[in-house]
């Protein structure tokens, strides 16, 4: 097929098409966005309707600390890349491995709440309806922790094999998107059980 | 342009064992490869959810029948439902849109080609994992046994208290897996259609295929999501003790429906979307006319698209919601039949005045036409729910969705079959057996679910496994049963055709339809790269440019 044929002898702009990575992400987004609205439904649903104790009110504190450290990984991540568009990689490193370590801060937190929860106040998955829906809730968003932390991870083991260069700046970029997603995330998670449903 | 010869499959590629071309079919990543894989997965466990289905259809034959137990009656319609819209629908749209969308936009692969790979993959691995519950379904202590919990599987069916053993974990283990599948899909058509265009073609030049497959991934990432959520929410339940479904426990029966519904109805539209596109592209080549209302047409799917999310309740009507939720879905379902209605105008306008050539994917088009109607018609009187109450979970019901996927989608699907085997088999299957296909399955469609409608009017409920006789319905049942055997003797005369044709067809060409759109530009079957040169066009037909320079389209568009 000859492309002379079909082309109008005029000369076109050039032909700009958006960024796979970036519109796949954000369908992910809009996918995992899709999953998490109906474990928040369920969960507005279902506030005051354990039939048994304890209730959230009982438990629950407020996790300030971890929310901070998470809320704050958005800023270091998007520093991260930055610094690496920019051609600074070991700019890049720093600011990466500080986002692993505010990622881990927040899931040690959960950690130690649920540790709190289950040894202390003797609320499991299975003790009532409103542990069926803390536990599945933050514990599926604490999944997405987890992976975004393990893929920061690779980025990071990357990063000190010096395999990383500016021209993943890009990628970089669209792990980010995600990274921020789970923080926005974050804030629906902490206003819906901890503000709302308390 | 049909004179030329085959270039694919030289001796070399065919002289390798046959271990090693199995191998190239495992570890493919090319998305005709996988689209191909998709579409005979698919026709795979179309013969399965067929027997269950003929297997039911038996058994009501005549009242008092004992041809299986009620238990067995159970599986069947659980497993025929579940296989024949997760395990034949999806996958063999989403096998024609893996296939047909790169060539469509003229581009090499999809966006994500492991991605692809791993998504068929797990689909399949899904539809084992379903299967696998009739070995494994009792936990493998005594012989297994298939889910009975209907394919919508309400709560408080599937507690382990009503569904012990693994039958149910099965299904919804099954389920997910599959749905990470269609996610994964859709994420790549989205990412594909948006960024491999090739140079020239806007969004307004885009085939239609393109346009509508893209309105249905958008679709599938919205509706699909939350079956995965309320299928991760069943499995809480089931594994760990969780009370989401529970009522003992405070817990709700009917959050269920909503979560299964707001994925139910939307995934209706994911199936009759892709539809939808086959019979844009087949209908303007087979009238030899542009698609009418181009524009109207794009416009009219990304409203359903839109629309569609709004309508889930109508499937609960009978459960006893508010009269203003009743007002609302009644409301909003009516309202999705008019860009419906619009696209049935513009395949009617396209055809209008046309030279309409009957060759047997066009014959498939106007049976679709004209059963997608009547589909809509009683879509419509169901959408009123007091008519609801009256015929819901009856067999009226069971009619009017089977005139929808029978009547409507799998016409298409056939259309659309014989539309592009010469594309993908580089062969022309024979026009006579595919005359006998049609007819002998308008026939047996006719019989069954025409007549599917009466009983159903006359109070017979659905998934019931016999009746009680002198209730009007045993004369409707035999005629429903017998159209089976039409509808059966059709499919085994496509699968004759597509087998025979592939060994002994003559050779299509490039192009045997003088169609328009980027896949009829290159080899059929097309190289792996697709196009030796990436294609720019400049309208909506780029076929008709290169073939009418004296006339091109993009001086009107």
């Amino acid at each position: 097929m000859s492309s002379a044929a079909v082309t109008r002898p005029l000369i076109e702009p050039e032909w700009v098409l958006p960024s796979r990575g970036r519109v796949g992400m954000f369908s992910l987004i809009a996918a995992e966005s899709a999953i998490f609205t109906i474990f928040v439904v369920a969960y507005i649903f279902y506030i005051g309707a354990s039939v048994s104790g304890p209730k959230p009110k009982d438990v629950l504190e407020l996790p300030i600390f971890s929310t901070i450290c998470l809320l704050s990984s958005s800023l270091t991540i998007h520093l991260a890349v930055r610094a690496l568009r920019n051609a600074k990689v070991s700019v890049f490193g720093v600011w990466w491995f500080l986002t692993i370590v505010l990622g881990t801060i927040f899931l040690f937190g959960t950690g130690r709440e649920w540790h709190h929860l289950i040894f202390s106040d003797g609320l499991t998955i299975s003790t009532n309806l409103f542990g069926t829906t803390y536990y599945s809730l933050v514990g599926l968003h604490a999944f997405h922790v987890t992976v975004g932390v393990i893929v920061l991870t690779i980025g990071m083991i990357f990063t000190l094999l010096g395999k990383v260069k500016p021209e993943h700046s890009e990628r970089a970029e669209i792990f980010s998107l995600y990274w921020h997603f789970v923080d926005a995330v974050w804030v629906i998670v902490f206003t819906v059980v901890y503000v709302i449903g308390r | 342009m049909a004179s030329e010869t085959i270039a694919i499959s030289g001796a070399d590629y065919d002289a390798r064992p046959i271990g090693e071309r199995l191998h190239d079919w495992v570890v493919t990543v090319d998305h005709k490869k996988l689209g191909i894989l998709y579409i005979l997965y698919a026709l795979f466990f179309l013969v399965i959810g067929g027997i269950e289905a003929t297997i039911m259809r038996i058994q009501l034959i005549v009242p008092h029948n004992h041809f299986v137990s009620p238990e067995v009656f159970n599986r069947m319609f659980t497993m025929h439902g579940t296989t024949m819209i997760f395990f034949v629908a999806m996958p063999i749209l989403f096998g024609f849109g893996t296939y047909l969308i790169p060539l469509m936009i003229g581009t090499r692969d999809m966006a994500f080609p492991r991605l692809n790979a791993l998504s068929f993959w797990l689909t399949a691995f899904g539809g084992l994992l379903l299967y696998y519950s009739f070995i494994g379904g009792s936990g493998l202590y005594g012989a297994g046994n298939a889910p009975d919990v209907g394919w919508f599987a309400y709560a408080p069916l599937t507690s382990r208290a009503f569904s012990p053993g693994h039958s149910t974990d099965f299904w919804t283990l099954g389920l997910l897996v599959s749905g990470f599948g269609s996610i994964g899909t859709a994420v790549n058509f989205i990412a594909t259609i948006l960024c491999m265009r090739c140079p020239g073609m806007t969004l307004g030049k885009m085939p239609l295929l393109a346009w509508m497959n893209l309105v249905m991934a958008g679709m599938v990432i919205l509706a699909v999501s939350p079956l995965t959520a309320a299928q991760i929410m069943l499995s809480t339940d089931r594994f760990l003790g969780g009370h989401f479904f529970d009522a003992q426990a405070g817990g709700s029966a009917v959050l269920w429906m909503h979560f299964f519904w707001i994925f139910g109805h939307p995934e209706v539209y994911v199936l009759i979307i892709p539809a939808f596109a086959f019979v844009s592209e087949i209908v303007p080549v087979f009238s030899r006319k542009p698609i009418f209302g181009y524009p109207v047409m794009v416009a009219a799917t990304v409203c359903i698209g839109f629309v569609s999310f709004s309508v889930w309740a109508h499937h609960m009507f009978t459960v006893g919601m508010s009269s203003y939720s009743n007002s609302f879905f009644t409301i909003t379902t009516m309202v999705v039949g008019v860009p419906t209605g619009i696209k049935i105008f513009n395949w009617i306008g396209t055809m209008w005045g046309g030279k309409i050539q009957f060759k047997a994917p066009m014959m498939f088009c106007i049976g679709f036409l004209f059963q997608f109607l009547i589909a809509g018609l009683t879509g419509i009187m169901l959408a009123a729910s007091p008519f609801d109450w009256q015929l819901g979970n009856s067999y009226f019901v069971v009619a009017h969705f089977h005139y929808v996927i029978v009547g409507g989608i799998l016409f298409a699907l056939f259309g659309a079959f014989y539309y592009w085997f010469p594309k993908m088999s580089g062969r022309m299957y024979s026009e006579t057996l595919a005359r006998w296909h049609f007819w002998l399955f308008l026939i047996g469609f006719h019989l069954t679910f025409d007549f599917m409608h009466i009983p159903g009017i006359l109070g017979m409920p659905r998934r019931i496994y016999t009746y009680e006789s002198g209730r009007g319905w045993e004369i409707w049942n035999l005629i429903v049963t017998i159209g089976v055997v039409f509808q059966i003797a059709g499919v085994a005369v496509f699968v004759f055709n597509l087998l025979r044709s592939l060994v002994k067809g003559v050779a299509a060409g490039n192009d045997p339809w003088d169609a328009w759109t980027l896949e009829w530009s290159t080899n059929s079957p097309p190289p792996e790269y697709n196009f030796a040169q990436i294609p720019v066009v400049m309208s909506r037909r780029p076929l008709w440019d290169l073939k009418h320079p004296e006339d091109p389209d993009w001086k009107y568009e």
